[in-house]
């Protein structure tokens, strides 16, 4: 993967997807604040939200063992995994042994992080995405580019040709004289997948929320497509973030009214499922619940960085992020694009990349991702804290093992900083827009956080920004950056 | 060392900075959140709740119980619905005024069969009114999920004021997370495409919402049905 910089000068190059993102990201950044202005207690709601994923993750231990007793007690089987390579071989392990060579899957992050289709393709098995933006990746061969609508970087006349061009390819054929009317390309997308989904005997899925009380998982979608891989195959295997539990059923009281709200600005998806173990004649016969780590632990281990584990994946924090709007999602180089990306993946896989060093960089500070953010997560105040930890170094958890990171300097991690700073900075639109965002958004900040989260709360109006140490660190650094990116001033 | 002794000794690692004696009730969670959105008599929360499922397309009807047969009978016809799958324990009288074949919800039931099937009636466990969201439980007069899934059109009927609540934490109040639950809210839906909102993906296309007031409604109910707010000018 090329570090930030590069990936981001490539796509705001691509007017298309500029284009593409620019109008979507406002639609629904707009649609969002209105849904979130019906509600008077957001702010508390907020705040409770931020505490209830506090208190599980201070005590995830506990958490856990609970929910594997519940699960286990309903009639699921509960597997760990150390890593992605783990998860991968666990889950290729329980596909094979039911016989089949193919799976239907719900979108899930926690499958793209792990490369499970990669897997599953090596070993045999096909993986068929049936969201419809996953179905349009998928035919294209391309990337996600967002947590919510991970094809938003096509437009309708992009879809048309991909599926015309590839749906024969895996299946059902597209139908003649395909047109680009978003109706017409749902009905083939349903026509595609159905025949799948009547004949599926395995599904995989991830999920938005697992209640450690009852062993209960709870999927939130839209298009039915997570009902028919969760209830039509006689196995279902779930992928899951240890992050991904919540203490009691009913704390799903706080979420299920932020997560709709702030991710697809509604105020309620179509369909929610849940689901505990299995029940009988109704729904999969044997559930297996995969539990990943894979870098979650070293994030839990930093006092700071901990926060990004609250994360519901609602993607309000792409949609009004300057920098994600020009650079798009896969400059970000990881199943989390945006805000939270820059975030949660240098913490997951560590700083050493070039990528990965160039990440926390990847932003203006604006601080518009920490006002919109459900669950009150200081994207600021981790991103420097990241920058200290690739500048400085210091004590870290590495895969689960204490250790002492390297400062970066004069290294090629330090330069992939730089240069994603660079480009930040010099893209002067960038900046404005962040802030003005920022002051309009302002009232969505729960005014403080009960309990662990008080200290950080109490303070702050807006997420405060050393600016100081920042400009010291870019005057000493500037020097040596490479050119600037001029061009790109008068692109609108 | 096995994997899940590996994770759960990384988790105790991290959480060194967690005192040993804290326990998980110590970390404070302040509820102050409201438990629903502002006050309302059972008949504006159900005209609330027509006002929301019609925001998100579903087709709302209303009717008392006596007339609910009736009106099944005409929403299958007007379908041109030739099948009609019925959950075990679907109130018998419901369906006594329609001749559509009825396919029992029974576990030999495949997907294929039910993908032939046109329309299919059940009850539900609540619907929550601030979101237009129903919610089916599996009962025996909801049936198993597949049911309400496959065929293209659903028809749910939601018993006002018995079955309606306000709120999300009203509703899961009453919920038991132990059964199977599927919440609706309008039919399946997608915005993958430039956001622009399209109904019907996979899940069924049309769903028709029937909110039934008791047989007998009191006087000034009845009233309150015909004058609701937002009609009024
Ligand atoms: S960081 Fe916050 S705003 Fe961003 S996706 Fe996660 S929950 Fe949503």
């Amino acid at each position: 993967m090329p570090a930030f910089p590069k990936a981001a000068d490539t796509s705001t190059h691509n007017t298309q997807l500029r284009a593409n993102l620019r109008h979507a990201t406002h639609t629904i950044r707009a649609k969002r604040a209105t849904a979130v202005a019906e509600l008077d207690d957001w702010g508390r709601l907020r705040a409770a939200g931020a505490a209830i994923k506090d208190r599980t993750l201070r005590h995830l231990d506990h958490y856990l063992e609970q929910l594997e007793r519940a699960v286990t007690a309903a009639g699921g089987q509960v597997h760990w995994a150390a890593d992605a390579d783990e998860a991968n071989r666990i889950v290729t392990e329980l596909v094979r042994a039911t016989g089949e060579r193919e799976v239907v899957k719900v979108k899930s992050m926690a499958t793209q992080e792990i490369g499970l289709n990669h897997a599953l393709a090596e070993a045999g098995i096909t993986a068929y995405e049936t969201d419809l933006a996953e179905l349009i990746v998928q035919l294209g061969d391309d990337l996600p580019s967002h947590i919510l609508v991970p094809a938003i970087h096509r437009n309708r006349a992009e879809i048309r040709d991909i599926f015309t061009a590839k749906m024969a390819r895996w299946g059902r054929p597209a139908p003649d004289g395909l047109t680009d009317a978003p109706a017409d390309l749902a009905e083939a997308a349903r026509l595609h997948l159905r025949e799948k989904f009547l004949n599926a005997k395995v599904g995989v899925s991830g999920a938005n929320f697992m209640v450690a009380e009852t062993g209960t998982l709870v999927v939130v979608e839209s298009e039915g497509n997570g009902r028919m891989c969760l209830t039509l195959p006689d196995t279902l295997i779930s992928v899951v973030g240890i992050e991904k539990v919540v203490p009691t059923f009913q704390d799903l009281e706080v979420f299920l009214q932020l997560l709709p709200r702030s991710s697809t600005a509604e105020r309620m998806n179509p369909y929610t499922s849940t689901w505990t173990g299995t029940t009988d004649d109704d729904g999969p016969r044997a559930f297996h619940l995969v539990l990943l780590d894979n870098g979650r632990t070293d994030a839990l281990a930093d006092t700071v960085g901990r926060q990004a584990l609250r994360c519901i994946r609602c993607s309000a924090c792409l949609n009004v992020c300057p920098v994600y709007e020009r650079a798009g999602g896969h400059a970000y180089g990881s199943a989390y694009p945006g805000p939270i990306g820059a975030i949660l993946t240098p913490q997951l896989r560590g700083t050493q990349s070039e990528l990965d060093a160039s990440l926390p960089y990847a932003s203006s500070l604006c601080g518009a991702c920490y006002e919109v953010c459900p669950v009150a997560i200081d994207i600021p105040e981790v991103l420097l804290h990241l920058r200290e930890r690739v500048v400085e170094g210091g004590p870290a958890s590495v895969r689960g093992t204490r250790a002492v990171i390297k400062p970066a300097k004069g290294h090629a991690a330090e330069r992939a900083a730089m240069r994603a700073a660079s480009w930040a900075l010099d893209h002067p639109r960038v900046l404005r827009s962040g802030q003005r965002l920022a002051s309009r958004t302002r009232r969505f900040h729960p005014r403080r956080l009960p309990g662990p989260g008080r200290a950080w709360s109490d303070s702050r109006e807006l997420p405060t920004v050393p600016a100081e140490s920042f400009r010291d660190w870019w005057q000493r650094t500037r020097t040596t950056t490479t050119p600037r990116h001029g061009d790109d001033r008068n692109t609108p | 060392m096995s994997s899940r002794a590996l994770v759960m000794a990384r988790i105790r690692r991290a959480l060194a900075d967690v005192p040993r004696t804290e326990a998980p009730s110590e970390v404070a969670v302040e509820r102050t959140y409201l438990r629903r959105h502002g006050d309302r008599t059972p008949a504006e929360t159900a005209d609330l709740l027509a006002e929301n499922l019609a925001d998100y397309r579903a087709v709302v009807h209303r009717t008392d119980a006596a007339a609910l047969p009736a009106l099944i009978a005409r929403l299958l016809t007007a379908r041109n619905a030739t099948t009609v799958v019925v959950p075990p324990g679907l109130p018998a009288d419901w369906l006594s005024a329609t001749e559509v074949r009825r396919v029992p919800d029974t576990a030999e039931l495949t997907p294929h069969d039910l993908d032939a099937v046109s329309s299919v009636v059940t009850g539900c466990a609540v619907a929550i009114a601030e979101t237009g969201t129903v919610v089916l439980d599996a009962s025996p007069d909801q049936g198993r999920r597949r049911i309400t899934l496959v065929p293209d059109h659903h028809i749910c009927v939601i018993g006002v004021p018995v079955q309606v609540v306000d709120s999300v934490p009203e509703a899961l109040e009453r919920l038991d997370p132990s059964r199977p639950q599927t919440w609706i809210s309008g039919p399946s839906a997608t915005s993958d495409i430039e956001l622009d909102r399209v109904e019907g993906v996979h899940g069924p296309r049309t769903l028709e919402v029937v909110l039934v007031t008791a047989a007998n409604p009191p006087a000034e109910d009845a009233v309150f049905l015909t004058s609701r707010p937002h009609q009024a000018s």
